[in-house]
């Protein structure tokens, strides 16, 4: 096993990157009020979060909790519908040669239309509304769990088929103790993979067809020329998809712990 | 208890047909150890698989105990050669995986799995995993999650081959200890001539390509055996004449590939 670096060596890069920034804002190798500055962003993050006696009437003043609620209602809601439909389909592809036949096509061809594509339909057929946010972001987390979880269906080893079948397994049995703990690991990958999108979906969705979250208040900072406020924004969004990933990855390694047994052993 | 007659397996293999097996007519009395040797590749893996109901011939046919086998069922335990155990159970979990499939109450197993985790010498590793035990213990539970429904037959496909060879002493030890017990007809395959003397009845020897039974030899040395029986004079005059059987054979096949 590799030993762990000490935490500092963590931070040297993003402090580099962090000191780059500064720097280049306060030596004007950019144009100057194009980019704020690390501690102005910093300021405007705060006054954001926790509100301001001073700033009167912004938009920006204490609002930024209500619309990360927002934007992680609809992530949380769009990422569980596509994981409840696509876990459960990816199963049956990998699994029945006929739905495979049936299904797997459409999806395959469906799959490389970019989710930003898809944005005047939505708002065409859901309106303005949540909805349309649901389905971008649902769409965007489907494909890469449905296709994972039928990878890790196929992956099943034969050998562990045999032997359930072999002490009296029937379908239902095979599918639910053997299939479906074993394509776990490629479940677990796809649901990463989903949730990252769904982040991406979210922003886009919120800004141009719902009225709130993050991607609303970026957007809509952009458009007066709250530069800090779009690049705090920027890091929110970032943390919460750090945040949401993490969640994912510690229950993976809670429910394949036999599997970090195997890493090891 | 088993009856293979006139079995006949061709795979395609691209736009060739291969044979893999011809004219196998085998059978197996009830509580007979029997072991089929041979080369690799000569097809008696396959033959196993069609006993155990993981592949059909392509002609004749294969009958347990009076009915031809369609799939595979827990009348007949398989050992494959990797323990094949569900990695994401623990021993014990894994060894009552059949008896709770078959929907017996827990009342009714959890003492038998005991008894049987005891007899394989891994009681205290009930609540491990696979991945924390070494091969021959993984392979140990791979028997009991067997014997733990009591079959009538066991199929044991080259079971302690990926074994080193002191851990495959006392596999082979133990299951003739576990088989003096419980006393099920077995169908044993494997490369290895002294195991299937130690541990057989009877050996049929087999050919490559196509796989056909060339010879069975009694094996006429009393029971209970131990590895101790490796060393008495039967045991070297029947490892003798195996030996010669499967030489002339490896000449064989040596000047066929030659031919071909």
């Amino acid at each position: 096993m590799r030993t762990r670096l000490p935490a500092p060596w963590l931070l040297v890069l993003p402090a580099l990157l962090v000191a780059l920034w500064h720097f280049a804002v306060d030596l004007r190798w950019v144009t100057e009020g194009l980019i704020p500055s690390p501690a102005q962003v910093l300021r405007s993050w705060y006054t954001w979060i926790f509100g301001s006696t001073t700033a009167m009437l912004s938009p920006y003043s204490g609002t930024w909790l209500d619309n990360v609620v927002y934007s992680s209602r609809r992530v949380l809601q769009g990422f569980g519908l596509a994981a409840l439909a696509a876990i459960p389909l990816g199963l049956l592809i990998g699994w029945s040669r006929l739905a495979s036949r049936v299904i797997d096509p459409t999806i395959q061809l469906l799959r490389p239309v970019p989710i930003t594509a898809w944005l005047p339909f939505a708002i065409a057929v859901f309106g303005i509304y949540d909805a349309s946010a649901l389905f971008l972001i649902g769409l965007g987390a489907f494909y890469p769990i449905v296709v994972n979880t039928t990878h890790g269906v196929r992956d099943t080893n034969l050998l562990l088929l045999r032997a359930a079948r072999m002490l009296g397994a029937g379908n239902g049995t095979v599918l639910a103790k053997v299939i479906f703990p074993s394509a776990l690991p490629s479940i677990f990958t796809g649901l990463r993979l989903g949730i990252g999108i769904a982040w991406t979906a979210v922003i886009v969705a919120e800004m141009i067809a719902v009225k709130s979250g993050l991607g609303y208040v970026l957007w809509d900072a952009y458009y007066v020329g709250r530069m800090d406020i779009c690049v705090a924004t920027m890091f929110s969004v970032g943390l919460l998809g750090f945040i949401s990933d993490r969640l994912i990855v510690w229950a993976a390694r809670f429910l394949l712990r036999w599997r970090t047994l195997e890493a090891h052993g | 208890m088993i009856e293979i007659r006139g079995v006949h397996k061709q795979f395609a293999k691209g736009e060739r047909r291969v044979v893999a097996l011809q004219d196998i007519d085998l059978t197996v009395a009830e509580r007979e150890f029997v072991a089929i040797l041979g080369p690799s590749g000569c097809g008696k893996s396959t033959l196993l698989n069609m006993v155990a109901g993981f592949d059909q011939p392509t002609r004749g046919s294969v009958k347990v105990a009076g009915e031809e086998i369609a799939a595979p069922a827990p009348g007949r335990g398989v050992v494959f050669q990797e323990p094949a155990l569900f990695p994401w159970l623990t021993v014990m979990d894994n060894v009552v995986f059949g008896p709770k499939t078959l929907g017996q109450s827990a009342a009714s197993y959890r003492a038998r799995a005991a008894q049987i985790i005891e007899q394989i010498g891994l009681s205290g590793f009930e609540a491990s995993y696979p991945a924390e035990l070494s091969g021959g213990m993984r392979q140990r539970v791979g028997i009991a999650r067997v014997l733990i429904l009591e079959p009538k037959v066991l199929l044991m496909d080259e079971p302690f081959g990926s074994l080193d060879a002191q851990t495959r002493t006392l596999m082979q030890e133990l299951l003739l200890a576990l088989w003096e017990r419980h006393q099920q007809t077995v169908l044993f395959v494997t490369h290895d001539i002294e195991e299937a003397i130690l541990l057989a009845d009877r050996v049929c020897v087999m050919t490559a390509r196509p796989g056909c039974i060339k010879k069975s030899i009694e094996v006429r040395m009393p029971r209970p055996r131990s590895i101790e029986s490796t060393t008495s004079p039967e045991f070297n005059t029947l490892r003798r004449a195996v030996l010669d059987l499967i030489r002339e054979e490896s000449v064989r096949a040596a000047m066929e590939t030659e031919r071909a």
